[in-house]
């Protein structure tokens, strides 16, 4: 495979038009600082600072409760290996709601930068198709992020996207880390709406 | 005919239950203990299952229910309590209300080896991530043992978890 080229605090501001179309529901760790720092924290985003691999299946019981609204998660390669089945139990369920945005930067960054398996033989997007999702795309430069904002966009749900980046550090952000601060938060922003 | 008894269908009143109680999900990893539960499940209009790959999935899914105002219920085997304990992090740290339904290994007449150490594990491991224990021994305690269950978690917010031990579901013979 080609060496990435995305620098991963440019990724969600070009995959998305706004931080405030979907909710998100981000992993720990890299992502977690990412998602935060676009949304500004935002009521509409619940981090992840702990229960590696619980990213994809807390936004998926969001997502089948939600069905009217985009939902996404964002997790970091690390994490959604810890919880990879969960991709076999979104494709079941299938809700068309759900996006997952992978960022994938080969290693486990927040530990010390040791090399992951998606740097050696493992293909996330790969175990995504073979999960039975129905819309999978694999990024790794910067000009795909246009195709890959596209992509979350128009291709059938629930999709995959795996953006593979630079081993650079994520974005600078101080989140709220009480998650029962966090809770409340997003659902009196969604009850409320 | 004879009317049919609580204990011959505690699969229709602990359904009935959740139903009232407004529960609409039902993740759950397949055992014998909540087979007809799940049949239950899939034969209503009013409720939908999430067939999950591990237990702890089922945690994140039913946390993710209620940040979006839903009620959510996992149902699993007692071995699956033990694939749980870090997610329980998630619900207790963040005080979500969680309902489980555990139908027990490892305890009364169990002939099985392997399921002992997990099935003596399940209440320790509640206690100690903060999740009330809600154990059912004899038919006629189901109704009122559930009933509090589903109080503690959908009106008091508290991770509960409604146990069916092999005295109430009887031990599987090897």
């Amino acid at each position: 495979m080609t060496e990435p080229t995305i620098e991963r605090r440019e990724l969600l501001p070009a995959l998305f038009d706004s931080p405030d179309e979907a909710l998100f529901i981000s992993g720990l760790a890299g992502a977690a600082k990412d998602t935060a720092a676009f949304t500004d924290d935002g009521a509409n985003l619940f981090t992840m600072a702990g229960t590696m691999g619980a990213a994809v299946p807390m936004g998926l019981g969001v997502a089948l409760n939600a069905p009217d609204r985009d939902v996404v998660v964002v997790t970091g390669d690390g994490e959604l290996l810890m919880g990879i089945g969960s991709l076999i139990t979104v494709a079941s369920m299938a809700p068309a709601n759900l996006s997952i945005v992978c960022i994938d930067n080969l290693q486990h960054g927040e530990t010390g930068g040791q090399t992951g398996h998606t740097s050696r033989a493992t293909d996330l997007e790969a175990i995504a198709k073979g999960s039975g999702l129905p819309s999978t795309m694999t990024i790794s430069n910067p000009d795909q992020m246009k195709d890959g904002a596209a992509f979350l966009k128009t291709a059938s749900g629930p999709r995959f996207l795996l953006a593979r980046v630079l081993p650079t550090a994520p974005s600078v952000y101080k989140r709220n880390f009480d998650p029962a601060e966090c809770r409340v938060r997003f659902r009196d922003a969604f009850l409320g709406a | 005919m004879t009317q049919q008894s609580v204990d011959d269908d505690w699969s229709a009143t602990l359904f009935r239950q959740m139903l009232d109680a407004g529960v609409d999900l039902f993740a759950y990893v397949p055992d014998a203990g909540n087979k007809r539960l799940i049949e239950h499940v899939d034969a209503s209009n009013e409720t939908r299952s999430v067939l999950l790959t591990t237990e702890e999935e089922g945690i994140a899914v039913c946390a993710g229910a209620d940040l979006v105002g839903k009620r959510a219920v996992l149902c699993m085997q007692s071995s699956g309590v033990g694939n749980c304990v870090n997610y329980l992090s998630l619900v207790n740290g963040g005080r979500f209300p969680l309902l489980m339904v555990v139908s027990m290994r490892g305890d009364f007449g169990e002939q099985n080896p392997w399921q002992y150490p997990m099935g003596q594990a399940v209440e320790p491991i509640f206690e100690t991530m903060g999740v009330l224990t809600f154990k059912v021994d004899e038919p006629e305690d189901l109704e009122k043992t559930a009933a509090a269950a589903i109080s503690a978690a959908m009106k008091g917010s508290q991770s509960a978890a409604l146990v069916l031990s092999q005295k109430f579901l009887g031990a599987k013979a090897f």
